[in-house]
Order: C-alpha cells, then sequence, then structure tokens
C-alpha cells in the first residue's frame, strides 16, 4: 500500500479563544519520514497530539476539522479510542517507562493486545528489545524497575513498547531532545531501519535532525503551515520570508 | 547590595532552621514526658493482661483489652477507608480530570469534612448507631471512625495521585489503555509509596482518636470476641485512667499514653519498609 494515511482537513485547536492551531490542511505519506519542523510554541507538539486525541485528557480546548486514519475519521467521538490510539505508537520529548520492570514495560502493550501466553510473551519482548538494540543492554536484568535505565535506555524502551503494540505510525515529540549525542544517533538509527515498515511523524526543531530522516518536511509557524515539501526544497530554496529567516538563523 | 542580601539569607536560614528545631524539640519533649511519668507503671502484665478486679483502683492487670480493641477497631476502619477512598481518588483523577468545575468541588466539600471535630462524627455515629438498632460495639466504632477517616484517606490518595507527571499518562493513553487501565496499572503502581503514607496517617488518625469512639465502641475490661461486642480502646484507656485521683492509676495513664506511642511508631516503621520495596519503580 502506499499514498496517504493521515488526511487532516480544516483543523482548528484553539484554547479559550486563543488559537494554537490554524486551519491545518495536510496529507501525510504511508512509510515515509515526515518531520514538523518550527519554533517552540507554534503548536507541533498539539498537532501530533490530536493524532492520537492525546488532546482529551486536556481542559478547555476546541477543537474542529477532520483527521482521517485510513479513511477513519479520528476526531468522531463514536470511534475506539483504544484502537486508534494503538495504530499510533508514541515517542515523547523525555522518555517515561511505565512504573514497572523492563520486561513488563514492553509485555504490557502485548498484554493490552491479549497475549496471554508466557513463552510468546517472552519471545515477543525479546524481539522488540532487539529492534532497539537495547536487549544486550539489559538481558541480565529484565525483571528490574525501568527507571534504573539511563535516559537514553529509557528512550529506546519506550521505542520498543510503542512498537509492541504493533502500530502503523510512530509519533516522536523531539525524541532526541533529552538525550546524549550517542543516544541520540541511536535513536535516529532506529528511525531509519524502522521506516520501511512504518509511517513516522517527528517534531523536531533540529535542523540538522530534520534534514537527516526527513522524506517531507512540514514548516509550521504561530499555528500555520508556512511551507511544505521535499527537504532538498524546503532547505536548500526555502519561499517563504519566515522559513528563509528560521533556517538562516539555525544554522 | 551584597551585604543586604547576605543578611537577608542569614536571616530566613536561621528563622527556618529555629521552626524546624523547634518541631523537633516540642516533638522529643512531649515523648520524653510521656514516658517519664509512665515509666514505673509499664511493665510485662500492662500489655499481656486485662483489667483485673480492682483495676481502676491500683489492683492487678494491664490494658491488652484496650490495645487489642484499638488494633481491631484501627484495622477495620482503615481498611474499610481504604477500600471506599482508593476508587474515590482514582475515580477523580482518571475520569474527572477535564471536569474542573465537580472536582474543585469534591476536594473542597473533603477539606471541610477533614476539618469536622471528631466529637461530631461521634455524636453522628451515636444517631446512626440507634437508627440501625445497634448497641455500643466494635462495629458502630468502626463504621463511626471509618466516617472520620475517610475524608483523609481520600484527599492524601488525591493529592500523591495529582503528581503523577503528565508524561506518564500521556504515555500510557497513547498504548491504548483503556482508563481502568491506567487507574490500576499505572496510577496505582506509580503512587504506591504515597499511598502507603496515606493509610498510615488514616490509621494513625484512627487509632488515636478517643471523642470519635467514646459513645459508639463503648468501653469493657473484655477482648471483644465479635463486631457486636463493645470494645476498649486506648484514648479511652488513657482518658479513664487519668481522670483517677490516685496517682498509681494516673501513671498507668501515661504507660498507656508510651504503649499507644509505640505502637503507632511500629506500624510506621513497617509500612515505610513495606513501601520502599516499591519505590524503585516509581518514575520521577
Amino acid at each position: 500500500m502506499s499514498g496517504s494515511i493521515i488526511r487532516i482537513q480544516n483543523l482548528n485547536v484553539s484554547h479559550k479563544g486563543i488559537p494554537i492551531l490554524k486551519d491545518i490542511n495536510l496529507t501525510i505519506s504511508r512509510n515515509k519520514v515526515t518531520v514538523i519542523l518550527g519554533p517552540s510554541g507554534c503548536g507541533k507538539t498539539t498537532l501530533l497530539k490530536c493524532m492520537n486525541r492525546l488532546i482529551d485528557i486536556y481542559n478547555g480546548l476546541d477543537i474542529s476539522g477532520q483527521i482521517h486514519l485510513d479513511g477513519e475519521e479520528i476526531l468522531n467521538r463514536k470511534n475506539d479510542l483504544t484502537r486508534i490510539r494503538q495504530k499510533m505508537g508514541l515517542l515523547s520529548q523525555r522518555p517515561y517507562p511505565l512504573p514497572m520492570s523492563i520486561f513488563d514495560n514492553v509485555a504490557y502493550g502485548l498484554k493490552i493486545q491479549g497475549v496471554r501466553n508466557r513463552t510468546e510473551l517472552a519471545d515477543r519482548v525479546e524481539y522488540y528489545l532487539k529492534q532497539v538494540n537495547l536487549w544486550p543492554e539489559v538481558v541480565d536484568r529484565l525483571k528490574s524497575p525501568a527507571s534504573r535505565l539511563s535516559i537514553g535506555q529509557q528512550q529506546r524502551l519506550c521505542l520498543a513498547r510503542g512498537l509492541a503494540v504493533e502500530p502503523e505510525i510512530i509519533l516522536a515529540d523531539e525524541p532526541t531532545s533529552a538525550l546524549d549525542p550517542l543516544s541520540s544517533t541511536c535513536i535516529e538509527e532506529q528511525f531509519m531501519k524502522l521506516k520501511e515498515q512504518y509511517t513516522i511523524l517527528i517534531v523536531t526543531h533540529i535542523m540538522r535532525q530534520a534534514r537527516r530522516l526527513a522524506d517531507h518536511v512540514i514548516f509550521i509557524y504561530l499555528g500555520e503551515i508556512i511551507e511544505q515539501g521535499p527537504p532538498a526544497e524546503i532547505f536548500d530554496n526555502p519561499q517563504h520570508p519566515t522559513t528563509k529567516e528560521y533556517l538562516r538563523v539555525g544554522h | 547590595m551584597l551585604r543586604r542580601k547576605q543578611i537577608e539569607e542569614g536571616v530566613f536560614k536561621t528563622l527556618a532552621a529555629l521552626a524546624t528545631y523547634l518541631i523537633i524539640a516540642v516533638l522529643l519533649f512531649l515523648i520524653v514526658v510521656i514516658f517519664k511519668q509512665g515509666y514505673r507503671a509499664l511493665d510485662w502484665d500492662m500489655i499481656t493482661k486485662v483489667p483485673q478486679g480492682g483495676y481502676y483502683f491500683g489492683g492487678e492487670g494491664g490494658i491488652l483489652n484496650a490495645i487489642i480493641g484499638s488494633f481491631y477497631l484501627a484495622l477495620g476502619a482503615t481498611g474499610l477507608a481504604f477500600i471506599i477512598g482508593l476508587p474515590v481518588a482514582l475515580f477523580m483523577n482518571v475520569f474527572l480530570i477535564r471536569h474542573r468545575f465537580w472536582l474543585n468541588r469534591i476536594r473542597f466539600f473533603l477539606d471541610v469534612l477533614w476539618g469536622v471535630p471528631s466529637i461530631v462524627y461521634g455524636a453522628f455515629g451515636f444517631t446512626l448507631m440507634l437508627f440501625l438498632g445497634l448497641r455500643a460495639s466494635l462495629l458502630a466504632g468502626i463504621l463511626t471512625v471509618t466516617l472520620l477517616i475517610v475524608p483523609i484517606m481520600i484527599r492524601s490518595i488525591d493529592e500523591v495521585l495529582r503528581t503523577v507527571p503528565k508524561g506518564l499518562l500521556e504515555s500510557a493513553y497513547a498504548l491504548g489503555s483503556t482508563r481502568t487501565e491506567i487507574a490500576f496499572k499505572v496510577f496505582f503502581r506509580q503512587a504506591l509509596p504515597g499511598i502507603v503514607t496515606a493509610i498510615l496517617l488514616s490509621f494513625g488518625r484512627g487509632i488515636g482518636d478517643a471523642a470519635s469512639v467514646l459513645f459508639t465502641a463503648g468501653y469493657t475490661d473484655y477482648i471483644p470476641t465479635s463486631l457486636s461486642q463493645p470494645a476498649a480502646t486506648l484514648p479511652l484507656a488513657i482518658f479513664f485512667q487519668l481522670s483517677s485521683p490516685i496517682p498509681a492509676v494516673q501513671e498507668r495513664a501515661y504507660a498507656s499514653a508510651v504503649v499507644l506511642t509505640l505502637f503507632i511508631l511500629i506500624i510506621s516503621l513497617l509500612a515505610r519498609l513495606l513501601s520502599s520495596k516499591y519505590k524503585e519503580h516509581t518514575i520521577k
């Protein structure tokens, strides 16, 4: 399958009358890395949280518009929220492992999906930990608390946990901003590997990262999409003055 | 300018330190006084025997009836309060989280209940007891103390749950957890050390309160063997013995106070030990 996986139409989000996102229209292609770029506070994270409806747990937000995932309307309250969320794995700014052991963190998503068999659980936990290159580091302490891992390891654990739910899309909200350069590189390498099987949506304000990873770049400024296109166009030949300015200052 | 800031810092630091040490000193002073007044009456008989004939006039016996009675009462009430309080606190923080309006009102209401003097609960418990056709008994005492400590239990757990990081919730929701799964697998585990503290706080309040059990639990020289029998309690044992004109009995009142204090100390230490086992899972 190719083509678009998410289609956003006329999305508006505001908080107590103050707009956060203005009239967003967007198409996200399947099995591509889409990078959302822009300065802090421009609405990148809000846009991401609309996609898996994490905005639901916040107060006083007004949302209008449509987000279609595989032709299904995400913002429709009647749709099964947990199933929609399971189609997307989230990697947040700083890792939040669940308050349980390393093993149980990955097994959590599997159990939600109804995997109960012990050997199957063990096999799949191993598989996902290997996929994020964490297995060799934790193989002898799977039962110890996830909170004891370093922050870089925690972020990879969170990625494994997200993959275990078998999502189609990975949403990453500045996934490397709290990490050291080595861990960041490691996460980036995972993304390069994962993009064959998954659609990846990364929010970042690091331009070099965007250039390294992106198949498609979206530039957001003050809640509006100002410019979008392939990285070569955006980075080497920006059209909009704000994009030009942002790229000039950022390099 | 720098000099002024240094003085400001110095003054504030001294004040804060003074207040801290003062509190510790008062606590130590209190324990020393009670111990000094009561240590002579403190012996093995005191904690292993029930009152014998003429105990309240200086006769043989001990306060095992009150120790066991208080233990049953506080355990029962804390258990009940926990069974009621945990779901309420979880409900407030998981399901009502977007309804600020109601959440604020519920919290205000509970804070008022927390502040209601225990004698009012005692009076209410007494009325309730008559209405239900109960006599002064362990059961009536447990129900009244439960009413007294439920607001404490809910609000303490609530405050702990409010400190659970939003990012942790987002992560758990993003995995496709239902709200019930969030409540019991994430909130509960993350907040467990704090929940233990909440239980302890309620237990301490429950075991130490005299006014609420005065009319409802009654008093007896025997160890209750069923819920419908009256039960003696440590605070009332202290109260009755201290009201005696006989110095030897007054001494026993202080000894009972020492027992009550040690009781709470031991329970606290046990609970800390238990919760530290789970603390390492907590995500900061």
